[in-house]
């Protein structure tokens, strides 16, 4: 959220002006009071274009920062609930910059974009005037030296008049970069002071998580009154799982075999009233029956979820180890369990697998031997 | 032939002391590979024994390649290392080297890939990837060895398991190589570079191409097909229930905005003439097509 890139801003002594965050419309007052009065009221969410959604208001006095702090809290801006809003100074703005660096996956190094058009989104200024787009790669060996800086400099066209100060912001941009671990570090707009200076006026950081070990402090930017409570319940258990609006619940090794058999499924639901797949849980190679019965407790607390569909080809993980997994899990959760569960094994000592599951002969679970099968009987079962 | 690895591969295992190093190694001498030795500086000079096969520990990637003559590493070390075993073994001129270590920082892989690329010796396949097999070969990383035999079709997949699934969907043709290059934003070895290796290997007969959602490589590979690919090639690509935004499961699987999407992926491969299966198991049946004209 804005805010919080602000605060890495901040750290890397990126020019900015933090503001106050309040999650209380009343105290937007004494936040506005302390700034001078003359306030800018800002949702913070993680979505763009909240100012077209109407979550940034201009506040004359202190009294009207309190009623758009109570406007926009509570606002649902692109499916995403507004709990807190920036209370920030009001600036001069003399010339509005767009400015990024992020991973560039085609070419496996670093690229920049910026723009002296900013304040608009950067896929708006490509389409109406590419020309005015700057596009610099990086080379992850050598990185943003002054050299490189005053390359991206000459290739924005930035103003003579800021020529300097924007290669120092560009090298403390690229500090936040590269020490945060980010794989984006965007300012929407960089803006020109009407006092001539450089100030990040609004911002975006995405932080890569396997770089979380080298960062305790980035655990406080995780929003976690914004995940979706089944989300938050599987992270801590720590399941790969993603919410779905969709009645058959997933369960599988494996990113892509999941992905896929989410696709398999959603192919199967055309046939039955257009059921859907619940949700993507990848519970990975060693599926044990704790690592089974947490995901199948994930999934049948979904109110939506009406069947469930347990995919797993067995590499390294063996079949008959998945297969006790899903019976010691059934007894774990007792009544928990009281949803259809399809069950497709395939793979390592898959025999044995099947074998496990047939003597166990519990009531709420089908084998069946393909995943196209299995993901047309777990839509059925789902659409009954 | 096959591609990258073959029955003359010598392979060390960095990280071979771990317990997941551990567990893989054995897998991997269990299905032929000739591993020559395993490298952590702190139990140099010592030898592990696996089920009477004794490999020998050494100090560093240099001193192994010197004493056996290696030519493949595989990485097991933990994330917060990876970057500084990939370099030394870059630095040792190792020519392949396969990281199966997942959880990597993306920066840390820009870095290695950088440093490799200016060196122009190793090349990387993963981070974040199963490996690859050649059957009845040699088997680098955690490929199991027992779903395919040797044949001649040629794999590449961003993803494991759907690797494991279309080895078994096709086991009774077999394979010349397959390998898995990984499901993260930044990785060593791509669908084109594995696409390329098909095409010059006089052993592999038709393609199989798997992809998913995140990034722009399969419409990338798609490109280079139309001027470079003369034999058959069969898609599939995962993920086209996955939702804006959201990253599934592999780092790099993420659609952004309109972009990365399996529609755009498909239809971009279908242009140049690729079939592509809606399943797994449609894919497979579209590779059999293939082969049985062949």
């Amino acid at each position: 959220m804005e805010y919080q890139a602000k605060e890495l801003f901040a750290k890397h002594d990126v020019p900015v002006t933090l503001g106050t965050v309040v999650e209380n419309p009343d105290d937007a007052a004494e936040a506005a009071r302390g700034l001078g009065g003359r306030v800018v009221v800002k949702a913070q969410v993680k979505t763009g274009g909240r100012g077209k959604a109407g979550g940034v208001k201009l506040a004359e006095t202190p009294e009207e920062a309190v009623e758009r702090a109570r406007d926009i809290l509570g606002m649902d801006i692109k499916g995403h609930t507004v709990h807190r809003v920036l209370i920030a100074p009001t600036a001069d703005i003399a010339e509005e910059y767009y400015f990024s660096f992020l991973v560039d996956r085609a070419h496996r190094n670093y690229l920049c974009i910026a723009s002296i058009e900013g304040g608009v989104e950067i896929e708006e200024i490509a389409r109406t005037n590419p020309d005015a787009v700057a596009k610099v790669s990086i080379d992850p060996g050598t990185g943003v030296d002054d050299a490189k800086a005053a390359e991206i400099v000459a290739a924005t066209r930035f103003p003579e008049e800021v020529a300097e100060e924007a290669k120092a912001v560009i090298k403390k941009l690229w500090d936040v970069f590269i020490k945060e671990d980010a794989s984006l570090v965007e300012v929407n707009p960089l803006v020109r002071l009407g006092d001539g200076h450089l100030e990040a006026l609004d911002g975006k950081v995405t932080l890569d998580e396997n770089a979380d070990f080298r960062h305790e402090d980035h655990a406080q930017f995780e929003d976690k009154a914004a995940a979706d409570p089944l989300e938050a319940e599987a992270k801590e258990k720590g399941l790969n799982y993603v919410k779905l609006d969709g009645e058959v619940g997933i369960i599988g090794n494996g990113a892509g075999l999941v992905m896929s058999t989410l696709d398999v499924v959603a192919y199967a639901g055309e046939k039955h009233s257009g059921v859907k797949p619940a949700n993507f849980l990848d519970i990975g190679g060693g599926a044990s029956a704790q690592v089974m019965a947490n995901g199948l407790h994930i999934i049948l607390n979904d109110p939506q979820v009406k069947s469930v569909f347990v995919n797993v080809f067995g590499g390294i993980t063996a079949c008959d180890a998945v297969a006790d997994g899903i019976v010691h899990a059934l007894e774990m959760l007792g009544d928990e369990a009281n949803k259809p569960l399809v069950v497709r094994l395939d793979g390592n000592n898959v025999e044995e697998g099947r074998r496990i599951l047939n003597e166990a002969n519990h009531p709420l679970v089908t084998m069946v031997d393909t995943m196209d099968g299995a993901a047309d009987r777990a839509a059925e079962l789902a659409a009954k | 032939m096959a591609i990258f690895l073959n029955e003359n591969s010598k392979v060390v295992v960095q990280g071979m002391t771990g317990s997941e190093g551990q567990k893989h190694t054995r897998r991997m001498i269990a299905s032929g590979t000739n591993i020559v030795g395993g490298v952590n500086p702190r139990k140099a000079g010592e030898s592990v024994d696996f089920d009477g096969t004794s490999v020998p520990v050494f100090g560093s990637v240099k001193e192994s390649m010197d004493a056996t003559g290696a030519d493949v590493s595989v990485v097991f070390v933990p994330p917060a290392f990876t970057k500084a075993a990939v370099i030394e073994a870059v630095d040792a001129g190792m020519p392949l080297v396969v990281v199966i270590t997942e959880g990597v920082p993306v920066h840390d892989t820009a870095e290695f890939f950088a440093y490799a690329q200016a060196k122009g010796t190793t090349r990387i396949i993963g981070p974040n990837c199963p490996g690859l097999i050649s059957p009845g070969r040699s088997n680098a990383g955690i490929i199991p060895a027992d779903i395919a035999k040797g044949g001649r079709v040629g794999l590449v997949s961003k993803s494991g398991t759907l690797t494991y699934q279309m080895m078994y969907e096709l086991r009774d043709y077999g394979f010349s190589s397959a390998v898995g290059i990984g499901g993260d934003p930044i990785i060593g070895t791509t669908h084109i570079d594995c696409l390329q290796a098909f095409e010059d290997d006089p052993e592999t007969d038709a393609i199989v191409m798997i992809g998913e959602i995140g990034g722009d490589a399969e419409e990338r590979a798609a490109e280079y097909i139309k001027d470079n690919v003369t034999k058959p090639v069969v898609g599939y690509v995962a993920g086209f229930t996955a939702p804006e935004g959201k990253t599934m499961g592999h780092a790099g699987a993420i659609v952004s905005g309109s972009s990365g999407t399996a529609q755009a992926k498909k239809e971009a491969l279908e242009a140049v003439g690729v079939k592509v299966g809606k399943t797994p198991s449609e894919t497979a049946q579209l590779m059999r097509e293939v082969l049985e004209k062949l």
